[in-house]
């Protein structure tokens, strides 16, 4: 199969609707197929509104009503992520939001569970890179008995000791299963090769098994002091509530909340510097059948100007099943499951990916064509395939805010990275204003092909020979504690 | 007709009078508050050539999905073709008669559109989500594949796609840890010859065997639109959907009548043990049973058996393997519910410096007190409460997998009434704790089952 000229689709389509013109008997009886039928006028957008307010403490709120299904979504949102983890003890912002639900206020971390699971909710406590939350989902009838706990969760943790312990065990054990898992192995390779063991970006999210070994409930205890505070937080609510009913329950379960010390600081990440070559590092997974192949540098934070632009181009190259990658690799050649690319944005620049797990005996022929098609993005892209990728973008923009928890995580993206109030209306406006110049500009600004690591994690002896045939750059070998450090002791 | 509304919330008891009161530690009383009923409104009609088709409006996003359910899977297959199903599912996205390979995906994202399909055992479901302005692309779209897929059909395609496919075989279980263990797993189960008895990806000969005349073949047999159902989900008109669909899959032609499937029931007599490595780190243990089908009598019951072995922190194994003793890493258990048979599974990961020996004494014990006595009221009604939200939760999203779409396809394939939801829900609310102890005394018995073990390689 070969991508189609826009010239040679429009041209064959003008001959059958002619030949099916000629007869035009047929055509009362069946349906004409000789073309897809047009869409309509793309529906509205209708954006949900957005009540803002703040309970006696400060704490803003966010209220967004949903009556379609009886189920709310409520999440407290602080702005700490684990991009805020101090050197030498990444992982604290994962491990404390973890240890939330792990006893707070009267309840034990068993009672917590028992009383979460009666409701039917769902209470999740967790870290991400530049923010961290408490998310509860439940039942609208089982809100006002689900919020008292989940305020117990967020005001009064009581990180006990023996539930550290446990947590650490698990975390620990988990770092030793994840050894076991190509495309985690690529993924952490890939990170640490770009931003080195001592940034924040370079290690996963959990920390080191030394981090994790070493971690003391007073270093939860400081994080907590300084992350989780009403003036570090937002509370956003969405689904089938009103305002009257809901904010005395909200008033009742965080409007006591006081911030003791100082406000937090955020850490300042540094800066990386531009790879000056391209280099190959390898992971070994002896017998692997397939490799685990990620290609890529630093790229962008979620700040850039080029966001709309660097979507539409992404798009293009691996960001839809349509897209340049996949249909090389998947569908041409057959030499995966799925090839793709993204752009991660964060507070701090995040990585660009090309990624594709490959069969074993096709690795130097699957990099070849990544390649290939990395370096033609940097061309002019054709009018037809441009227009598709906006499409793709834009109309279905409207469709992501289908959900509680859709509109939910959409509200937290425009709080964390402090989003204009008029982004999601401007959105498809912005994409559809990327001109094939602007995809021209950021592929040549930020596919520098030699500049890419290229990171495998798969069967060395059987990959590397074509591997190195290709000349792409030095090859290193990396081993799994190099990834990973050394192999965790547990339950010591 | 013109429904505005497309979940029918009728009026509750609310929590109100709680507010701001204190919640007892243990039992929250609002978690007996009843739920309003679950209704979901759908309009259906049969077309001439035999397809069954469901309309439902839901107008809260301007999306439309159309879903589409086959009744065939990988238990149709033939011994030297397994996979076979699943291969095909992925050539019903390349193209058919008025559609050049490349423009199904091309076109629907050309209008802001998403789409899948996935095959299992007892059928083969596809979907496309569109922005409501492009519904009729969509159905000319799941039309013209349904009547002339194989207008374009080539043995070039099929090659292509076999070799995705073997791609997803390598990626989704030869190289992911344990993945062999789900293999072997069903092949322990059921005997030879039974159409549970291989896995839906296939085997790897047998992907290479799958020929351009079987695709010609299946396509006759199976994909006939009275083996077929359609739902078309979202912000409808259901009027001018009607219209629409009758347009688009009127001239689709009418295939022959697809023979149930019948196989002789199936029963394990002793204990089946073998012992896998894999490039792991950890062992890992699988027990399993087979149960009954899908809805039979303790079908239910099993899912609760499930909840309360491995369900949350407070459940029996959970609480006393992962957190008391901490031997175990992880531990999981569910009833897999399937139209012929069913199987029971648990899998436990122990900690490193414990075995699977340790953890299957300790599963074997509990699951004898289960047996031996019915599960607490409060261990029961958690497990309910957890299954009523999660029906609910399932409101939320109308395309997809698992959207509402898929789940009035599901329910109309499984009973034969796309509105289900209620009934389903009923199985739950109806059990008794001694209902949950029979089940696992009946069905979990520790000398007719299936011990698989994975051990690392490098402890061989």
């Amino acid at each position: 199969m070969r991508p189609i000229s826009n010239t040679t689709l429009r041209g064959l389509l003008a001959a059958v609707v002619l030949a099916t013109f000629a007869a035009p008997l047929a055509a009362q009886q069946t349906p004409n197929r000789s073309k897809p039928p047009a869409a309509g006028p793309a529906p509205a957008l209708h954006l949900p509104a957005i009540e803002k307010l703040q309970l006696s403490n400060g704490l803003p709120v966010w209220i967004v009503e949903m009556h379609e299904v009886p189920v709310v979504q409520v999440s407290l949102v602080l702005s700490t992520g684990s991009a805020d983890d101090p050197p030498g003890k990444f992982g604290v912002a994962s491990l404390a939001m973890a240890m939330l639900t792990e006893g707070a206020g009267s309840r034990s971390a068993l009672e917590i569970a028992d009383a979460v699971d009666f409701l039917g909710a769902d209470l999740d406590a967790s870290s991400g890179i530049d923010s961290s939350a408490v998310r509860l989902h439940v039942p609208a009838a089982r809100l006002a008995a689900a919020l008292p706990i989940m305020a117990d969760v967020a005001q009064r943790p009581t990180f006990p000791a023996d539930e550290l312990e446990r947590q650490r065990d698990d975390r620990l054990t988990g770092l030793l299963q994840a050894r076991d898992d190509p495309p985690t192995i690529a993924a952490l390779a890939f990170a640490r090769v770009l931003y080195g063991p001592e940034h924040r970006f370079g290690t996963a999210t959990v920390g080191t098994g030394t981090t994790i070994a070493a971690f003391t409930a007073d270093d939860l205890r400081a994080f907590y002091r300084s992350a989780i505070r009403p003036d570090n937080a937002t509370l956003l609510v969405v689904g089938d509530v009103t305002r009257s009913t809901v904010v005395p329950l909200l008033e009742s379960a965080f409007g006591a909340w006081r911030a003791d010390g100082p406000a937090p600081a955020h850490r300042t990440l540094p800066t990386v510097g531009e790879r000056t070559a391209r280099e190959v590092y390898i992971v070994d997974k002896p017998g692997a059948p397939q490799s685990q192949v990620r290609i890529g540098s630093v790229a962008v934070p979620r700040s850039t100007p080029d966001y709309f632009p660097i979507q539409v181009m992404n798009t293009i190259l691996g960001g839809s099943f349509s897209s340049r990658l996949n249909l090389n690799l998947r569908e041409e050649h057959g030499y995966t499951y799925g090839a793709g690319s993204s752009f991660d944005m964060r507070a701090a620049p995040g990585p660009f990916a090309a990624t594709a797990g490959v069969q074993t005996d096709k690795t130097s022929e699957s990099l070849t064509e990544f390649f290939k098609e990395l370096d033609k993005i940097s061309e002019t892209v054709p009018a037809d395939e441009l227009a598709r990728a906006k499409n793709y973008v834009a109309l279905r923009f409207p469709g992501g805010f289908e959900t509680t928890a859709d509109i939910s995580r959409r509200l937290e993206e425009l709080l964390v990275y402090k989003l204009p109030d008029d982004y999601f209306a401007k959105y498809v406006q912005n994409i559809q204003a990327v001109s094939a110049a602007d995809v021209r500009r950021v592929a040549r600004k930020y596919i520098q092909t030699g500049r890419f690591a290229v990171v495998i994690a798969g069967d060395r002896a059987t990959i590397e020979p074509g591997v190195k045939a290709l000349n792409l750059g030095p090859i290193h070998e990396l081993s799994v504690e190099d990834v990973f450090g050394p192999e965790p002791k547990i339950g010591q | 007709m013109n429904y505005t509304r497309t979940l029918l919330v009728l009026p509750w008891l609310m929590a109100g009078g709680s507010v701001g009161a204190q919640t007892p530690a243990t039992l929250p009383a609002a978690a007996t508050a009843p739920m309003p009923k679950l209704e979901v409104d759908y309009t259906s009609f049969t077309l001439p050539n035999g397809l069954r088709v469901i309309l439902h409006e839901d107008h809260s996003v301007p999306v439309v999905t159309v879903n589409t359910w086959y009744h065939v899977g990988s238990a149709r297959e033939h011994t030297g073709r397994t996979g076979f199903a699943h291969l095909f599912e992925h050539l019903m996205f390349m193209g058919s008669g008025h559609v050049r390979p490349g423009e199904f995906d091309e076109w629907l994202e050309s209008v802001g559109g998403s789409n899948n399909g996935s095959t299992a055992e007892d059928r083969t479901n596809y979907w496309i989500n569109v922005p409501s302005n492009a519904l009729e692309l969509a159905l000319f779209l799941e039309s013209d594949r349904m009547g002339y897929l194989l207008d374009t059909m080539t043995p070039q395609t099929v090659d292509a796609q076999r070799d995705v496919v073997k791609n997803e075989r390598r990626q989704s279980y030869e190289n992911r840890p344990y993945g062999q263990a789900d293999i072997t797993l069903t092949e322990m189960l059921y005997p030879e010859g039974h159409p549970y008895h291989w896995p839906v990806i296939g085997y790897m000969p047998d992907l290479t065997a799958a020929s351009y005349e079987d695709v010609v073949a299946f396509f006759k047999k199976y994909y006939a639109p009275s083996n077929a159902s359609l739902v078309v989900a979202g912000d409808i008109d259901t009027a001018k959907t009607r219209a629409l669909v009758e347009k688009w899959f009127g001239d689709v032609k009418a295939g022959a009548q697809v023979e149930p499937l019948t196989v002789p029931g199936v029963a394990l007599t002793g204990v089946q043990r073998k012992t896998l490595t894999d490039r792991v780190q950890l062992p890992k243990l699988y027990l399993a049973w087979l149960t009954p089908p899908h809805l039979a009598p303790s079908d239910a019951a099993l899912d609760v058996v499930a909840d309360v072995l491995t369900g949350g922190k407070n459940s029996r194994l959970y609480k006393r393997l992962v957190y008391d003793l901490q031997i175990a890493q992880s531990i999981d258990a569910a009833q897999n519910s399937q139209a012929l048979s069913s199987f029971f599974v648990i899998e436990a990961v122990p900690r490193p410096g414990h075995t699977v020996d340790e953890l299957m004494k300790i599963i074997d014990e509990e699951i004898k007190t289960l047996q031996g006595a019915p599960p607490t009221d409060r261990e029961l009604q958690r497990s309910v409460n957890g299954i009523e939200a999660s029906f609910y939760n399932r409101m939320e999203r109308v395309g997809g997998f698992g959207g509402k779409g898929d789940q009035l396809n599901s329910y109309y394939t499984i009973t034969g009434d796309p509105d289900w939801f209620n009934e389903d829900l009923a199985r739950y609310r109806a059990l008794s704790p001694s209902d949950v102890q029979a089940a696992a005394a009946a069905f979990l018995p520790q000398d007719r089952r299936v011990e698989l073990t994975v051990v690392p390689e490098r402890s061989q």
